[in-house]
This record gives C-alpha cells, structure tokens and sequence, in this order.
C-alpha cells in the first residue's frame, strides 16, 4: 500500500486532542461517581474497565483510519446487510439483559448490534443520499429507499425492547434526511403524517412504564417517589454546585447515593455537583467544540459522500448529548442514554470512537474528490 | 461543466451545514441557560436542599381489604398496633435506656438487647423494631416516660384483627411476613420487606384483592430525621373488600356444636355452590399469627393430635362409608345392574366366593329395594348392585359426581380424594383386583377416600337435579367505595350422570332415611319440613404407625368416623350439609344431629329443647 504524505500533513490532531480530553475529563468524572463512598481497596472496577475500554477504543479509531472512506460507500450493502443479519440474530439467540434482549455474545466477548446499527444506517443512508442530493430537494419516490433501510433496523431494535436507541436511529436518520433537504410538499405531509403516528404509537406501541416516563416528564408530580424522585435529586445536585462547585470527591447527593444511575446516564449531575457552573460550561463549550468540528468537517470535505456521513456522524453524537443533558437537567423524559465520552459503558464508547475514527479519516482526506 | 456543477453542489452543501450550525448553537444556548437556571438562581436553595440531605422517601402502607360474610357482617378489619422502636443515633447510653425500658414495660432486658444485635451494624439512624404490638399498658406508661427514655418512639402500624378469634379460622387464613424468595421472584412488585401477605384461606387466595397499593411521601427531614415538611404525596390504594358467601351465625353454631370434637361441617348452597359453612375442628386464632406465632404456640398447634393447621373440610381424607352408597346406587341403576324392582333378600350377610361379608344389621333387613336399602342403609343390597355394576363402572360414576378429583375451591392444598380403579391399583400395588374388593368399595369402605367438602358437592347436586357447583367461597369484591371491582358467578363444573328417574329414586331413599319409619336418621325428624340425608360409620381399619397414644388415646383413635350428608328441605332444597365426627363412632348418633341443628338453624325453626338420640346404626 502506496503511503500517501498528504494523509499525514492533513491529519486533524485538533479533533483528536479534543476527542482524548474530553475522555480524560470524562474518566475525571467517573472516578468521583464511583469511588466517592467506595470502601474496597484499589481501583474500583467499573473505573478499571472503562480504561480498559477507552484504550480499546482508540485502537478501533486508529485502525478506523488506515482505509479511504470512500470504501465505505462502495461497501455500504454489505456492511448494512451484516449488522441486519447480526439484530436477526439476536432475535433467536440474543442474551436478555434487564427485560430486554439485546446482546450477541462471540465467544465471550458480547456485542450489542443495535450500537453497530447506527453507524451502518449513517453510511447507507450517506450512500444513497450522495447519488440523488439536488438543491431542489427529495421526492416522495427517492425517499422510499431510504425510508425501508431505516424502517428495518428501527423495527428489530425496538421489538427488543430498546425504544432509546430506536429513537436515536430515528432521529439521525431525519437529521441526515433534513439535512439534504427534502421538497416542501414532502416536509409538510411528512411532519403531518408524524403527527397522526404520534397517538398510535401512543395508544397502541409503548409500553406501560415507558407512557408513565413521559407522563412524569410533562407532570413530575405525577411519579414522585419512582422516575419523579431520580429527576428532583439529579436537579438537586446540579443546582447545588452553584458556582464552583462542592470541590473534587466532595459531592453529597452522589456519594450518599441519592442519585440514580450516576456512573451511566447521571454523570453529568455529579460533575455538575463537584464542578460547578464552571465546570458544566467548560464541558458544554468542549461539546459545542466537537460538533462545530465534525460540522467543518462536512463543510470542508470535497466528496459528497463523505460530507453527508460526516454530517451523520456528528448528529448522532449531538442527538446523545442533547437527549443526555436534556434528561439529566429535567428538560426531557428519563430515557436511557449516556453522555458520550464521559458515561460509563463500553458499547457507548466503543460506538463513539468508531465514529470519531471515521471522522477523522474523512477530515484527513477531505481534499479527495468522488 | 463537471467542475462547475461541483462547486456549486459544494456551495448548496456548505450552506446546509451554516443552517445545521446555527440549530446546534441555539440548543447548547438553551442547555447553558438551563445550567444557570438550576446552578445560580436556584443554587442557593438546592445547595439547602443537599447540605441537610434532607428529602427522604417514606412509604405509606396502603389498609388491607375488609373481610365481610354473605349479611354484610365485618369478619375481618384493621386496628392500629403500637411498635416499639428505638433510633440508637439518638439513644444516648444505649445499654441504660434499654435497662431502664426493659424495667417499665416487663420485657426481658436480653430480648431487647438481642433486636438490637440482630439489625447490625449501619442502622445508625434507621429505627430498629424492639417489640412489636405493644399493650395499651406498655404504650401508656411508654409515653408518660418519654423524656427518660431517649431514642425510643412508637410507631403505629396497621394490623389486621380477626373480630371472632377462631370462627372460621380455615377459612379465613392468616397473615405471614413476605420472605426474601418471595421478594425476589418478582410476582410482588410491590411489596417490601417486612410486608405480610395471605398464607392461609383467603387471605392467600384473594391476596391480589385484598392487599392494595402502597403509596409515599416525598419529605423534607432535618438532622435528626424528624419531618419538617412534605413535599409531595402519593396516597396509598386501599385494598378491596371481599363479601364472602359465608353464614356467620350458622357457622358459629356449627362450630359450637363441633366444639372438642375433631371433625369438619361444610354447607352449601345447592342452588350455586355458595359456601354457607366451613369449619373444621379443633380450630386456630388467626389472632397468633400477627407479627409471627410464638415459637410455644407453634409448637402447641403442631402437636395436637386434632391436627388444628389442616383445613379437614378440603385436606382431610376419610372413607365415605355408607354416604357412598347414593353413588352406588346412582351407577347401578344408570348401568342397568339394578332397576326399581330389583330386590335382594337381606339374612345380615352375604356369601361371595366362599366368604361372608356381613351387614351391619347382623339380623338383617329382609326383602330390599334400592329405595329401602338406601334408607335402612342395608349393605347387602349395596354389596350385590356393586358387584353387578364393577368396579371401573363404579369409578366412572363416582368421578362424574366431583369425587376423586379436587371441587376446585378458591383456597390452597385441596385434597383430591382417591377414587380407585383396577388400573389403579395395578399400577399402585402391581396387584390385580380383587372383585371382593368391589363390595367393599360398593359401600364406601376400601381403598375410597374423599373431602367433606366433596361429599357437600355431591350432596347438594344430589338436591339440585343433578349440577355440581364449583364451590363458591366469595361472591363480591368491592373496592373502599363501596363499588363492584368483581362478581364472583356461581360456576357448574359438571353434571351427576344420571336420568331424573335415577336421581329420583335415590332422592326418595335419602328422604325415607330421615321420614322413614326404619331411617337410619330419623332421630333428626321435624314436624315442620321433610329433610333428605345418609348416614354413615367409617371403620378405622388401623391406626397410622409412628404416633405415639397414650391408652386414652389408643382406644379413642380405634372407634369409627361418624358421617352424615343431608339437605333440606326436601321439595326445594336450600341448604346442602356434610358432616363427619373424628371418631365419632355412628353417623345416626353423632354427626346426624349436628346437621339435624343446622338445617333447623338456618331455615328459622330452631327450638330450644333438643329430640333424644336414637339407637346407633350404620
């Protein structure tokens, strides 16, 4: 394989830095949501494994580089139809975990092909997108495609049941979708059309507690022992690390345990407890700055392909930071979604990591054309 | 043109991205708002909030249901029970407040202490249980020394109460602790440790109903865990009322007139199977088991040899006798073996294969009719229409008729009964039958052995024309309002196969049991209405092996089960009874009277003198 200098000249080791130091800030976090009020000796375990974890990841997004992107669109079907033939899998063989089924295990090491799903939707969604873009817009007719690819997945994850990640699917497929524009006639009854689905899916699609999770969320009052009572003690913790903070290991409503969840989808809560206002906005402008680069990565890149699946990408890390912060801070329903980076759980950062491989990978060849 | 086309797709693209920019800044604006929203003008007051880390849940737990009987009678309720706990944060000198404690109330100080010990370490500021159900008393002189005894506080505690101790008590059930399997299973997602649940009677049966739903409070507490104020509330669900079919008054005279006796009453409604009467003798007080029996008392239940923790009305197990024989003749007469004039001539016993099964009448009853011989209760007769119906014919009917299988009763451990066939017992024995085996069975001794609750069933089909309810111990569930959660409908789970004409003949032989002038009842004869029944003396053969007797005992557990199912009144039957008397030697003399009370009982005509026993007969 001929080494192309140029590859080298335009890696984007900003990205790169920004990815590792939120990471780091990230582990900074976790080791106060799971040491503080921690008796064992050493390193808790949790903490060992996402280091683990993170180390594995960037070995992922290192090897993500080492092919042309453009691959990737030639590629599409077949790594589309695997993940496909891998959520059919574990239909009939998945392990169950926490009332759903949602793991496949390869000889000990289990994956969880809902998380590969996303990044395989992104590039065929990326690849059909590419050959039909027009300033006018999609039609219904182009659209159809797109909709069945996105249709399947959505449908097996959400069987699982994982309506979290179905969601997610669905989200970044409309991003992506919204981003190469569609014909207003197709936005309006499109946007119609969802507001029908809503009351269906309502009456007929989600189950007991997944309604009494919205229902809390539009009326706290309405669950204030259960849901109600994790969102009260999140919002306390965040609001009382005011300015600065309770310092370092200091928090109370995280090492008292007062809070639900607090190494996974809550860890912003402790760092907001133990940081302050200070510390939240500081990790709010390193988010802002990580999608504002995989958005220049988009603008910048001369291949149509690779400017909607860096747009893809960087939606899909948006929609878990927005849904994540939202929830945590009591603006959105309690879903099951982790911070990227900082949360704790290898799917979650395995995923990520993948995805940032690819951004990378698009930036350095930004300078190739179709 | 290429090229040109390019930039221009670059262009539209790039404008995209602006527009995708400019989303994503507004909702990182709004999120950081968010944040100074939560951190710097809500900050002073959450920062309050979690220094005295202070909001606390704290369950209610919901009142249990109601238990009434078919009047509207309240059976079982709730009162408040006062538990002694004790905060050892706030305790001071823990070993000399318990001294002192123990001193006031009279419990042993080492008892006291032993709570203590068992709820370990970490219970710093949870209140530990030192006893619960205090007396009045206790609670009285508790209060009076409150400031002597720091730590120390009451809690109140819904209990249940069981209004009439030992009416019932079967029936009825009682309460246990949910234990951790049970927690863990996952079928009581709303139950905690500590919680009671149904084991018994109904109370296990209707646990679903009666248990309600546990509500909360969300509260703001300072540093000694005192409540400053609620924040938010989830009231608790009470559970639903349960209306049983149950007739307290004539229970309690059932029970009265079983009292130091062992032995069990059923009585039904044959008109829908509603359980009127339920005991089962010696009883228990369900009152014991609130906050768990006393190891004495345990010991005490488990000892007696009346077996007081079974329910004998569905779990004891007893040779029907001579009440069989309503079933004998049902299955000849349907089978053809016999008809209404076939007779066979009674010398008090009879010759089979070279033996002589003797009549209980060892001078005999003479010339015999299946009505006669049902009504003088003749076992010769029985053992020829038995022996010409056959065993497996004889098994047939008998499960047609609700025995050998369980009633199907809302209540736990039912009893099936044994209803034996030659492809039982060769499966059972690896022995082929023997067909003087099937005289025995013909007249209800051998290998059968069924409920009283099955023999009521019987009975009371017997007196409908021929429907087997399935015995129905509630009819209504109602919630705290007063409305219907569930009506209960009566259900038929089978019919007697047999004609009317059948049925008619051996209705006829129950009446002259009781009407007729050599009845084996006819001790029990009113002026008032005519009354059907069968007697019947169960022998027991031997006394089971490995109980221990004393010579009192000995010759108590050798004398026969004394059996008598009726109905009444005759024409248009409105109560079903089973009775069987441990021991009690004859069904005429001992059992037959109980029931003769009942009915009179609960159809109003009950006077204060009774008649004189009869002579005992089988």
């Amino acid at each position: 394989m001929m080494f192309d200098r140029r590859l080298l000249e335009h890696f984007d080791w900003g990205l790169l830095l920004l990815v590792l130091f939120i990471s780091g800030c990230g582990l900074i976090v976790l080791y106060s949501a799971v040491m503080a009020g921690w008796q064992g000796n050493g390193l808790h375990s949790l903490f060992e494994r996402q280091l683990i974890w993170i180390g594995a990841g960037t070995v992922v997004m290192t090897g993500v580089l080492f092919f042309d992107f453009r691959h990737l669109n030639k590629l599409n079907l077949v790594i589309y139809g695997v993940c496909a033939g891998l959520l059919i899998g574990v239909l009939f063989f998945g392990q169950s975990g926490g009332g759903s089924q949602r793991w496949l295990s390869f000889g000990g090491i289990s994956v969880q092909p809902s998380e590969l799903m996303k990044i395989a939707l992104i590039i065929s969604l990326a690849s059909i997108y590419a050959a039909r873009v027009s300033p006018e817009g999609l039609s219904f007719r182009q659209l159809i495609k797109p909709a069945v690819i996105c249709m399947i997945p959505v449908g097996l994850i959400v069987n699982q049941p994982d309506l979290g990640t179905g969601l997610m699917l669905l989200l970044i497929a409309g991003s992506i979708t919204l981003f190469v524009k569609v014909e207003k006639k197709v936005f309006l009854i499109l946007a119609g059309l969802s507001g029908c689905i809503v009351p269906v899916v309502w009456f007929f699609g989600l189950k007991a507690y997944q309604k009494a999770r919205i229902l809390t969320f539009l009326d706290p009052d309405r669950d204030p022992l259960g849901t109600g009572y994790h969102i009260i003690q999140s919002k306390i913790a965040i609001g009382s690390g005011m300015i600065t903070g309770k310092g370092f290991l200091q928090g109370t409503q995280n090492a008292l345990a007062f809070l639900p969840e607090q190494h996974t989808d809550f860890i912003l809560s402790v760092l907001a407890e133990e940081w302050g206002l200070v510390g939240s906005a500081v990790l709010l402008v390193l988010y802002f700055l990580l999608i504002s680069w995989g958005l220049n990565i988009a603008y910048n890149c001369r291949n149509l392909f690779g400017s909607i699946l860096a747009f893809g990408i960087t939606s899909m890390i948006f929609w878990q930071i927005f849904i994540n912060i939202g929830m945590v801070m009591g603006l959105m329903p309690v879903v099951g979604m982790p911070l990227p980076l900082v949360s704790y759980g290898g799917s979650s950062v395995i995923t990520n990591m993948v995805g940032f491989g690819i951004l990378l990978n698009i930036s350095m060849r930004r300078f190739y054309t179709s | 043109m290429v090229e040109l086309q390019r930039n221009k797709e670059r262009d539209w693209m790039k404008q995209r991205v602006m527009v995708a920019s400019l989303c994503v800044l507004i909702v990182f604006i709004m999120l950081f708002l968010r944040l100074v929203y939560l951190q710097l003008i809500k900050g002073e007051e959450y920062r309050r909030l979690s220094e005295t880390n202070c909001v606390r849940l704290k369950s209610i737990k919901p009142s249990r249901g109601l238990i009434f009987d078919r009047y509207g009678e309240l059976l079982v309720d709730n009162r408040p029970a006062f538990d002694l706990v004790i905060v050892l944060e706030d305790a001071g000198s823990v070993p000399d407040t318990i001294s002192f404690l123990s001193s006031l109330i009279d419990e042993p100080y080492v008892d006291l202490m032993e709570q203590i010990q068992k709820a370990g370490v970490g219970a710093v500021y949870k209140p530990i249980i030192l006893k619960k159900d205090i007396s009045r008393d206790q609670l009285a002189i508790v209060e009076a020394h409150k400031f002597d005894l720091p730590g120390i506080y009451v809690e109140i505690e819904p209990t249940r109460h069981y209004i009439h101790p030992k009416t019932a008590a079967h029936l009825l059930g009682y309460l246990g602790e949910v234990n951790k399997k049970e927690l863990e299973s996952g079928h009581f997602p709303l139950l905690r440790a500590g919680d009671q649940i149904g084991r018994y009677g109904v109370e296990k049966s209707f646990e679903s109903y009666l248990q309600g739903r546990r509500g909360g409070r969300q509260v703001e507490v300072d540093v000694n865990g005192r409540v400053v104020q609620v924040l938010k509330t989830v009231e608790p669900e009470p559970g639903n009322d349960l209306h049983l079919t149950l007739d307290l008054p004539l229970q309690q005279l059932a029970e009265d007139l079983l009292d130091g006796r062992d032995g069990s009453v059923v009585a039904l409604d044959p008109s829908n199977g509603d359980v009127l009467v339920m005991v089962s003798s010696p009883a228990f007080d369900q009152n014991d088991f609130i906050g768990g029996i006393s190891n004495n008392k345990w010991r005490a239940l488990m000892e007696n040899p009346g077996r007081p923790m079974s329910n004998k009305a569905i779990q004891g197990e007893y040779p029907p006798a001579s009440t069989y024989k309503m079933l004998t003749a049902i299955a000849a007469l349907e089978e053809k073996a016999i008809d209404i004039d076939t007779t066979f001539f009674c010398p008090g016993f009879y010759t089979f294969r070279g033996r002589k099964y003797h009549c209980w009448s060892k001078y005999g009853h003479g010339r015999m009719n299946v009505v006669k011989a049902l009504a003088q209760s003749c076992d010769v007769f029985f053992y020829q229409a038995g022996e010409k119906t056959g065993v497996d014919a004889l098994a047939q009917y008998a499960r047609g008729c609700g025995l050998g299988r369980p009633t199907g009763i809302d209540l736990d451990h039912e009893r099936q009964g044994l209803i034996p066939t030659s492809a039982w017992k060769r499966e059972r024995f690896n022995e082929a039958w023997y067909p003087g085996e099937t005289l025995s069975i013909s007249i209800g001794q051998g290998f059968n052995l069924v409920t009283p609750l099955q023999m009521a069933v019987f009975t009371a089909a017997v007196a409908n024309g021929g429907t087997l309810f399935r015995p129905r111990v509630a009819s209504t569930i109602k919630d705290v309002h007063g409305q219907v959660v569930a009506e209960l409908e009566p259900e038929i789970i089978g019919g007697i196969p047999a004609g009317k004409h059948t049925l008619d003949l051996v209705k006829k032989g129950m009446v002259d049991v009781i009407q007729g002038d050599r009845g084996t009842a006819r001790s029990i004869r009113i002026k008032q209405i005519q009354m059907a029944g069968k007697t019947g003396t169960a022998q027991v053969f031997s006394r089971k092996t490995g109980e221990k007797f004393n010579s009192e005992n000995q010759v108590r557990t050798l004398q026969d089960h004394a059996w008598f199912v009726c109905y009444a009144p005759a024409q248009n039957p409105v109560i079903a009874l089973s009775v069987i008397i441990e021991h009690g030697e004859h069904g005429s003399s001992a059992a037959a009277p109980v029931a003769g009370t009942l009915v009179k009982k609960y159809l109003g005509l009950l006077e204060p003198e009774q008649p004189a026993d009869a002579p005992p007969e089988g």
